[in-house]
């Protein structure tokens, strides 16, 4: 009992008035100073464990077992929420998934870090400062001093998370619980934020328990690793066993799913059912293809750097097979956003969205847009489908300029270009039944119901779902479940183009395989050419025949996806990829 | 900051401007003038010529419109054409009369509100919790006249405690004051207070749910204290828009409350100036209403820059 910093023995958990339980049977340890990661998709119980730990569950919850912690006296479980507040902080500490709502908005920073010193004790009001000051500069804040006086929604997102993070760590905890801390940043952002926290752990001698859905990112933080599904663990080990030689299927195909370098004898990522033919990641080809990538010898590339000079800002992404094709379906030249804000009596400096964006895509291309927050994705897109004007320049899709159409003309424009949005849960009718959700494109069309239904009908049996189920609604049905019948909707029509934005970011890893699969074989099926805007390079990559890869409005880089990645131009790509989490790179690390 | 403060004051300008020209328009267009309306259906047309001529309603519309804003502008509201008085002094009156009526229930709502829904948020599972849940939803089906007669037929005819009906200025007696204030402003506030009750009650519970309340738990704080330190404020910005909106309502809405207990009220001058086709008057103590609501609506615009920086950098 001594041994261990924390002891799960045990747990269970039922919601109140049911009877099947939510977590089940679930008994795990950490020692001193231990670093373990905590794997699982959504619904597997890896949040609900933290929150037990910490003492946090919801009322409604009922939990069984015991949890101990060294230097508490007792099992958290039964414990009073007066007994545990004395606890948090001070013996384990949390840092949370969603920096954007995880702090006071109405406080300052400063003052929302000085208040875990004051909660355990920190009185002096002139010391409290300095340590505020210590914390900041410890989690590499920019700035410490202004930022101890700006309020949460003055900070970038990674920026929140460094206080979270220093926030968690101001009483120098024995236990740091990390829920998803890196889920809702950048790439880049992640990478810093995943070095600081290992950082500050090993530094203030710390346990450290990491939940994340992410193999990969797990690999590079943490020794010992525990897989949870549907509530049980199914399989723990250290990170090295878990990734070379999984023993439970599921973790064989989570490892399988989530590998979007391997594709199995059809061409195809592995899903949890094709896992049992995946051998692990391709640790050689890849890792010398990412070497290649750090050292970008442009010598060593040479067949494919001659289509990728990106003349400052502007490329065309036209790859040189396309060019027996005739013209482009769609073309951008020049084009510039500029938002200008203001009311009444207000004038503010205008924001440049994007600037002097030009390029174009052959008809049955893929053209991966990849780009961080705030680079411009969205509002390009907005101008492509006309939903939005450009200030300058000119947009052209098969023979509609978007840029100056009509009304009438956008609508046959958008029975052309359909789109697939990020958000499964908040992007179909709760109200509508499905057969309605995807018909609906149909009557804008003004097609009779007979034809409607007929056709309904079979788009949802292209994406696997099953037509008995027509007539349900939304919630019914699981995240994936739910971004199939977008992309039903989006192709019911038989556009040329479809448009995909961030369309697997969502959803847990092996139903992303399986949706990525899906996509491919519609494209090739329907003759789609698709733009597929996304923050994850993985995807693009195995997903796109060519990609832009964009920053702060503006075009950075630009050309067929091999060749970027193989050897990209700028150091912004080259970050970006390097930033980007792999399993091979992970394996490599762990070795 | 600056900025935001000049483009409400702005918009505040402008919306009196607006409600200015309305209820003249309204008042000027409507068939037959004023001093028809004044005179009544056996009128003499000379009669009404003669009366027109001596207050100028002969004039073009926007002579008229222009020297009753002037006229407004420089604290003169006009002349009654039934009374042959002045009518400012009236206004005055009875505005001040309804204003301390109307702060004082609002006021009065809120102490009670607060921490009734605020308790009913925290045992929201417990019967206590039920027990407030319940009666805020009976109380804002009590229409305020319904408690108004209750309560005076409890404390004032039953234990005598409070006169049933009257009003005394301050300046005449504070006790006596005091004394006939109670149970109008309690009759207004219990609706009022029930109302805000159910939307303190769903703010906090709002409010509970959010992330940051989490993380202070973890930082150490127990849930209550939580809720006290980071839940109140956020919950407080939801809550002074309503409260804004009660305020606006309770204005025009204490008139029945006036006519129960005989309170001289800007609401009892209203019903007589209509019972009396008394015109100028009603025009005026419109256009004094609107503004009120006008002020209301700017205090709270004001108030959510110094609760939400969010808002003040924004501005």
């Amino acid at each position: 009992m001594a041994e261990n910093l924390l002891e799960i023995c045990d747990l269970t958990i039922t919601p109140a008035g049911s009877t099947t339980a939510v977590l089940e049977g679930v008994s795990l340890t950490l020692a001193p100073g231990e670093r373990v990661g905590l794997i699982g998709e959504s619904g597997s119980g890896k949040s609900l464990t933290a929150q037990s730990i910490m003492g946090l569950l919801p009322e409604e919850l009922n939990a069984s077992g015991t949890v101990t912690l060294d230097g508490f006296s007792g099992n958290v479980l039964a414990a009073r929420e007066k007994t545990l507040a004395r606890v948090r902080s001070k013996l384990v500490s949390m840092v949370f998934q969603e920096p954007m709502s995880a702090l006071n908005p109405l406080m300052r920073i400063g003052d929302q870090i000085a208040e875990a010193l004051r909660i355990h004790g920190e009185t002096q009001r002139p010391r409290m400062r300095g340590r505020v000051l210590q914390l900041l500069h410890d989690v590499h804040m920019p700035s410490p001093e202004s930022a101890r006086l700006a309020y949460p929604h003055q900070l970038s997102g990674g920026q929140r998370q460094r206080v979270m993070l220093a926030i968690a760590l101001a009483n120098s905890p024995r236990l740091l619980i990390c829920d998803e801390p890196t889920t809702a940043l950048d790439v880049t952002v992640q990478r810093h934020m995943l070095d600081l926290i290992a950082e500050r752990v090993a530094t203030v001698r710390a346990g450290l328990l990491f939940i994340t859905h992410d193999l990969a990112v797990v690999a590079g933080v943490c020794d010992r690793v525990i897989v949870m599904h549907s509530g049980r663990i199914v399989e723990t080990g250290s990170v090295r066993e878990i990734f070379a030689n999984p023993q439970h299927e599921y973790t064989r195909g989570l490892l399988a799913s989530s590998d979007l370098e391997s594709t199995d004898a059809d061409g195809k990522l592995y899903t949890l059912r094709t896992a049992l033919a995946y051998s692990g990641p391709t640790t050689s080809a890849t890792a010398s293809a990412a070497s290649a990538a750090h050292t970008s010898a442009p010598a060593s590339a040479a067949p494919t750097s001659a289509e990728t000079k990106p003349s400052g800002n502007r490329a065309a992404a036209t790859a040189p097979s396309a060019e027996g094709l005739g013209a482009p379906l769609i073309e951008v030249s020049g084009v510039s956003k500029l938002y200008r804000s203001g009311g009444l009596l207000r004038r503010k400096a205008p924001v440049q969205a994007l600037e002097d964006i030009s390029f174009s895509v052959h008809a049955g291309r893929r053209l991966g847009i990849v780009g961080e927050s705030g680079s411009g994705k969205t509002t390009l897109l907005g101008i492509l489908s006309g939903l939005d004007r450009p200030t300058t320049g000119h947009v052209r899709v098969g023979d509609v300029r978007v840029d100056t159409a009509s009304s009438q003309a956008l609508r046959s424009l958008r029975e052309n270009l359909q789109f697939v949005f990020q958000d499964p849960f908040s992007s179909l009718d709760p109200r509508m039944r499905v057969e309605d959700i995807v018909a609906e494109p149909l009557v804008a069309q003004g097609m009779a119901r007979e034809e409607r239904r007929a056709k309904v009908a079979d788009m949802l049996a292209a994406v696997d779902i099953d037509t008995a189920s027509m007539r349900r609604y939304p919630h019914q049905f699981s995240g994936g479940q739910r971004q199939r019948i977008s992309i039903a909707r989006a192709l019911v029509t038989r556009p040329q183009i479809l448009v995909a934005d961030e369309p697997v970011s969502a959803l847990d890893v092996s139903v992303r395989a399986q949706v990525l699969n899906l996509l491919t074989d519609l494209v090739d099926e329907y003759a789609l050419t698709l733009l597929f805007v996304s923050h994850d390079l993985g995807v693009v990559k195995h997903l796109c025949s060519e990609v832009i890869v964009m920053k702060d409005g503006h075009i950075v880089e630009a050309g067929a996806t091999d060749a970027v990645y193989s050897d990209p131009q700028q150091d912004y790509t080259r970050d970006l990829i390097a930033a980007t989490p792999s399993l091979a790179a992970a394996l490599e690390a762990a070795r | 900051m600056p900025v935001y403060l000049l483009s409400r004051a702005a918009q505040f300008a402008v919306a009196l401007f607006v409600a200015s020209v309305v209820i003249f328009a309204m008042m000027s267009f409507l068939p037959g003038n004023a001093a028809q309306v004044a005179l009544g259906t056996n009128a003499t047309p000379e009669a009404v010529a003669a009366l027109e001529a001596r207050y100028g309603l002969d004039e073009p519309p926007l002579t008229r419109y222009l020297q009753w804003v002037g006229g407004m502008l420089g604290g003169d509201f006009g002349t009654s054409y039934v009374t042959g008085a002045p009518i400012t002094p009236v206004i005055m009156n009875s505005v001040q009369v309804t204003a301390i009526l109307v702060v004082c229930s609002i006021v009065l709502a809120v102490v009670i509100a607060v921490p009734l829904g605020t308790f009913a948020a925290l045992e929201q599972r417990n019967w206590i919790g039920m027990t407030i849940s319940a009666l805020s939803q009976v109380g804002i089906a009590v229409p305020n006249f319904l408690a108004a007669i209750i309560l005076v037929m409890i404390f004032s005819l039953g234990l005598g405690w409070f006169p049933s009906q009257g009003w005394m200025a301050p300046i005449e007696g504070v006790g006596g004051f005091l004394a006939r204030l109670v149970l109008p402003v309690v009759s207004l506030a219990l609706v009022q207070a029930a109302i805000l009750t159910r939307y303190v009650r769903s703010a906090v519970l709002d409010v509970m749910r959010e992330d940051y309340i989490r993380t202070a738990r973890a930082k150490g704080l127990t849930r209550t204290r939580a809720l006290f330190v980071h839940g109140l404020r956020n919950a407080a910005i939801p809550v002074i828009t309503v409260a804004g909106v009660q305020l606006a309502t309770l204005l025009v809405g204490a008139v029945i409350i006036e006519q129960v207990f005989v309170i001289p009220g800007i609401g009892s001058e209203l019903v007589r100036a209509v019972a009396n086709r008394d015109l100028v008057t009603v025009q005026g103590i419109v256009m004094v209403l609107v503004m009120l609501v006008l002020v209301i609506n700017l205090i709270v615009d004001l108030l959510y820059p110094i609760v939400d920086p969010r808002i003040r950098s924004a501005a």
